[in-house]
This record gives C-alpha cells, structure tokens and sequence, in this order.
C-alpha cells in the first residue's frame, strides 16, 4: 500500500513524504490527498520526497506528473525517486501534458450545418444520377455481351437472394392475405357482401402488395447484404484491387447482383401473390364461403393486365433494392461503423425509393387506364 | 546497439505444457512447451502459416488448445471462464491491426480499461490515458478517430491501450509489421525501456528480425512442417551459433530452398 506523510522542512518548505507502491489500485483515495495537501501548502515551496516509493508503474508517474504540471510558483519538486523510476518519469514532459494538444473542434454554427447538409443532400443526388448511368451502360453492356457476365456469381446471389428468401415471403404474404381477409370481411357480412372480399384481396395482392411487399423484403434482406458485401470489400480494399486489375467494379460486383434481383424478384412476387390469395381463402373458410367460390370469385374479378401491372412493376423494384444496396456498397467509407451505417442506408433509402415509385407507378397507370 | 544486457532470469510467468494448437481438430503445431519468465522479453517466430498467432490465441484465453494447458503461475487459464476472465484481464493485448473501436477517440480508446478497473479521479484517468498516447507518440492525436489515422500510429495507439492499465504481460501481435523503420524502431525502443524501468514481460509474436536481434531477450522459433519448435535461446546466439540449416535460413534470410 501506498501512504502520504506531511511535514514541514527547515527552510519552510512543505514535504510531502511518499511511501510504498504507487499503482493505479492503491492511488484512489491518495491522489485526492496529495492534490490537498498541495493546495493546502498555498506559496509555499513544495516538496515531494519519493525515497520511500518501492514500486511505480505508469499510474504512479501520472500523480507525480500531474503534480509538477500544476501551474503554480515555485513548481512542485520531486527528489529522490530512485531507479529505474525516475527514468520513467523523466519520459514525460508535465509542461506539454497541461496543454491539450489536440482539442475538439468548436461546434459549426447551424446556418453552416444547414449549408453543409444540403450540400450532401446535392452531391449523393449526383452520385445517385451518375451510378444509374454507370449501371444502365454496364446492363446494356451485359446484354449485349452475355458471356462477360459472371453467371457464376448470378446463381450464387439468386440462390441467397431468392430461393433463401422463400420463407419469409411466404410467411408474410399469407399473414397479409388472412390479416386482409379479416378486416375487410367483417364489416362486409354486415351488408352481406362478404364474397366481395375475394376480389379485395386478388386485386390488391397481384397489384399492389405481391410486388410491394416483396420489394421492401428484398431490401431488408438482400439490399442490406449487398451493401454490407460490398461495403466490406471496399473496408478491405478489395474494390481497390479490382479498379487496379482494370476490372469496373460496377460490372463485376454491381451487374451480378442486379441481374440476379431482376431474375428473382418476379417470381417472389408470383409467389407472394399464390400464397397471400391463399391466405385469404384460408381466412374465407371460417367465414363460411369455400376454397373453390373463392377462387372463381377472383378469377372473374381479376384480369390479366391487373397481374401484368405487379409484375411489372416487381422487375423495376428489384432493380431499385439491388442498386441502392450496391451503391451504398461501393460509397462505404472506412472503419467498423462505416459498413452498418451502408447497410442501414441501402434499406432507407431503398424503402423510400420504392414507395416514390409505387406511387408515379399508380399515377401512370391512372393515366394510362390500367 | 544489438544485445541488450542479458540479465537474470526470473522465474516462469506463463507455461505452455504440451499443447496442441490448431483448428477443429486440425492441429498445426503439436507437443508444444514453453515458458515465458517475468521480466524477459519473449519472442514468438516463424514464418508465415506456423502457428504463432494461434498459440498466442491459446495464451490469452482467446482459443482453446486442442489439448494441453496454458498456466498463469499457478492457475490454468483454460480451467473455467470466470477464473480466465480474472487471469485474462491482467494481460495487455495489442492486436496486429490495433482494433482500436472506431466509434471512439484515442483518448476515450486508451481511457476504457482505465475507466471500467479502476475508480481514479476523472481527470487523473484522463492524465494516465495521455501520458501513455504520449509514451508512443501520439499526444497530439488524442481528439481523432482511428479511421482519420494511418495504420502505424493505430498500431501504436493499439500499444497504448494495451498498456493502459500497466499489465504484468503484454502480448504484442506483429507490432512492427506496416510500420516504417523509424516508428518500428522507437516501438522497439519503448518495449526495452518498458521492460527495463517497469519489468513488464513482454511477448512479442514476430517474424521481423531487426526487431528481434534489437529487443528480445529469448525466442522460440514454430516451423510448419516441424509442427513444433525447432530452435529456443538467445536470438543472437541462435543466428551465430545455429547449426540447424532451417535455423539458419530463418536467421540470415535465406531462400526457403536453402531449406530443403
């Protein structure tokens, strides 16, 4: 253990005696004491005398360091620290630790963080413009060169993509499809029309939430994977490597994916719509109308054009969630934080960019009388 | 310049007792003992693949030996993870790339361990975080993030951390390697004064040898195809005094064909 002793020397000066080990465990009450008793000591001269210290490692030199750095006239002394310790000690110098020599940087004032934000806003918009260009050249390119495609890589990512995500989409479409066919049927029976629900949920399921659903699946799951994939790569320098091997980064990691997502997304959505139009006929069931009126009810309520609509509607969304998720991907700056913060945006902003587009997608089809 | 004092050895820190040192079941090293005593300076070489970060693993409780024990004086660091958390917690662990957590400040990096084992005076604990960014170069750094440094001051901010807490043992994991001669001497500079002011043991895991030659007191050298250790002593005596052709070649930095 540690001890501190106060007296006084002849010449008036005040003596700080310190004894025994100076570590980090027994220093707690002893700092706040010899702090004291150097405040305490006023303009006296004071002494530190560390001939009784046995032992000093680094918490031990941070309280002598810390008490010659106090701004006071005379200075702390230290005497009689023996070796190796005064060597340690002599490592530091107490002026530059008063100082710091790196301090925060003052807060921007909000005019400037407004400034700032909006500029971001601008230059992500141009990133986002100047990538749709980059990847519509690199598809035009795939199409035209089908052999520089990576099919490998396609199936691989289809197969995570898509069959992988068969559960889920299952999962949640016949939930939506019962969920749907509850709380429609219910005020329906009131007016008898309960049947009607049938064509409720074909025509929202194959126009609407089929795709809709699928998409915003698609995007937390693989649009999310993607920027964490390519994210990492780019932590790991390994897009580096691949601009400096002459290869585009954009057709070698961004077309893969986006074609797999075209070629997976649509038969999701087929699925989604089977599953949830089942859900609906499962929920139909305890409301007393059977599997096959349910289902002759939808087919004369919906028509071809109507699943032509989602269908279509499901390739533009894959291409959104694949490219937002590479695109994010490949902006990953670095460190740990940086491919989370990647992933976290591929699926805001991907969900965001669906909604938008479902929605000129029902004003053109309005328009067009679809 | 070379050699540094050869002083008494003291007496065994960490045992290594016949430890067999691998993945799942596929041991890379076999038989393995040795003992790293207070106050040397420990070197861990071999080339690349031979299983010396593995068995630095094994050491500091990070994975389990295929078989054997690791003791810590007296207590076997794989007995139970609440006796190994107590053991574990008493080494500094540098880690090859630093693995300083981005989301912090150097400063707030160094000053975790500080924060979470002892009950220092906030402005105390702040001190001790930057006298040990200032022992490795770093004190005008302490306000940046990882990321806004280059990989060498990270390394040396990762030494910093380790040292935190003043440990008994610090585990360097390639410490020089991605630093400039210059940085990886003074890091050389600071193992030695560290070892010779404070008797910190020190177990470095290396294959730089101007490192070695400068600051380590005993080596084991690991060979893959051995699976074991080929040479232990004196690094300096091993590379003059060697007569084992694989010894040699790793001293003089020889062409593995030298080897063959």
């Amino acid at each position: 253990m540690a001890a501190l002793a106060i007296h006084d020397g002849p010449d008036g000066s005040r003596i700080l005696a310190l004894s025994g080990r100076l570590d980090a465990g027994a220093l707690r009450e002893l700092w706040r004491d010899v702090r004291r008793a150097v405040d305490e000591a006023a303009s006296r001269r004071v002494v530190v005398d560390a001939s009784g210290v046995d032992y000093c490692d680094g918490a031990g030199a941070a309280l002598l360091v810390d008490l010659l750095r106090r701004p006071r006239t005379p200075a702390v002394e230290v005497r009689d620290l023996r070796p190796p310790y005064d060597a340690l000690l002599a490592l530091f110098d107490p002026v530059r630790l008063e100082r710091d020599l790196d301090p925060e940087q003052p807060r921007r004032p909000v005019i400037e963080e407004i400034g700032r934000a909006a500029a971001a806003v601008a230059r992500d918009t141009r990133l986002q413009v100047a990538f749709i260009g980059e990847t519509t050249a690199a598809l035009v390119y795939a199409a035209t060169h089908p052999h520089s495609v990576r099919w490998k890589d396609v199936w691989r990512i289809a197969e995570r993509a898509g069959a992988d995500a068969l559960p889920i989409v299952a999962l949640i479409s016949f939930l939506l499809g019962m969920i749907l066919a509850f709380q429609s049927a219910v005020p329906m029976k009131r007016f008898g029309a309960e049947i009607f629900v049938a064509d409720l949920i074909g025509l929202a399921m194959l126009r609407e939430l089929g795709p809709l659903m699928t998409a915003i699946l698609l995007a937390g799951r693989s649009g999310a994977a993607f920027a964490a994939e390519i994210g990492t790569m780019r932590v790991n320098q390994e897009v580096d490597a691949l601009v400096t091997m002459g290869l585009d980064p954009v057709r070698f990691l961004v077309t893969p994916r986006i074609i797999a997502a075209m070629l997976m997304t649509p038969l999701l959505t087929l699925f989604a719509n089977v599953v949830g139009l089942l859900g609906g006929a499962v929920t139909m069931q305890t409301f007393g109308i059977p599997f096959l009126t349910y289902f002759r009810e939808t087919d004369t309520a919906v028509a071809l054009e109507d699943f032509a609509a989602g269908f279509i509607k499901s390739f533009v969304f894959a291409i959104l969630v694949a490219g937002i998720g590479c695109l994010r991907g490949l902006q990953t700056t670095a460190g740990a934080s940086a491919v989370g913060e990647a992933a976290t945006r591929a699926v805001v902003s991907g969900i965001i960019l669906l909604v938008i587009v479902d929605g000129l997608f029902a004003l053109a089809y309005y328009l067009l009388g679809i | 310049m070379d050699a540094p004092l050869p002083r008494a050895p003291g007496e065994p820190l960490i045992r290594v007792i016949d430890v067999d040192t691998g993945y799942e079941g596929n041991a890379i090293l076999e038989r393995i003992n040795f003992e790293v005593r207070k106050g040397e300076v420990f070197g861990i070489l071999g080339g690349s693949g031979s299983g010396k970060s593995t068995i630095m693993k094994n050491m500091i409780g990070l994975l389990p030996p295929l078989a054997g024990r690791v003791l810590f004086g007296d207590d076997d660091v794989w007995a139970e993870s609440a006796q190994r958390e107590r053991i574990v917690s008493r080494f500094g662990v540098m880690y090859q790339s630093g693995a300083l957590f981005g989301s912090m400040t150097l400063l707030e990096n160094v000053r975790l361990p500080l924060e979470t084992a002892t009950d220092l005076p906030d402005d105390a604990i702040d001190l001790i975080a930057r006298m040990k960014l200032e022992l490795v170069g770093l004190e005008a750094f302490t306000g940046h993030l990882p990321s806004e440094l280059s990989g060498g001051m990270q390394k040396r901010a990762g030494i910093a951390r380790a040292m935190a807490l003043d440990p008994e043992i610090l585990f360097l994991d390639e410490p020089s390697s991605g630093l400039d001669p210059i940085t990886a001497a003074t890091l050389d500079a600071t193992v030695r004064r560290l070892s010779e002011s404070l008797g910190v043991t020190f177990v470095i895991v290396t294959h730089d040898l101007g490192s070695v030659f400068t600051a380590v007191d005993r080596v084991i050298l690991l060979d893959r195809r051995a699976k074991g250790i080929i040479a232990e002593g004196d690094p300096r005596r091993l590379r003059d005094e060697s007569d084992d052709p694989r010894v040699c070649a790793f001293f003089r930095r020889e062409p593995e064909a030298a080897n063959a």
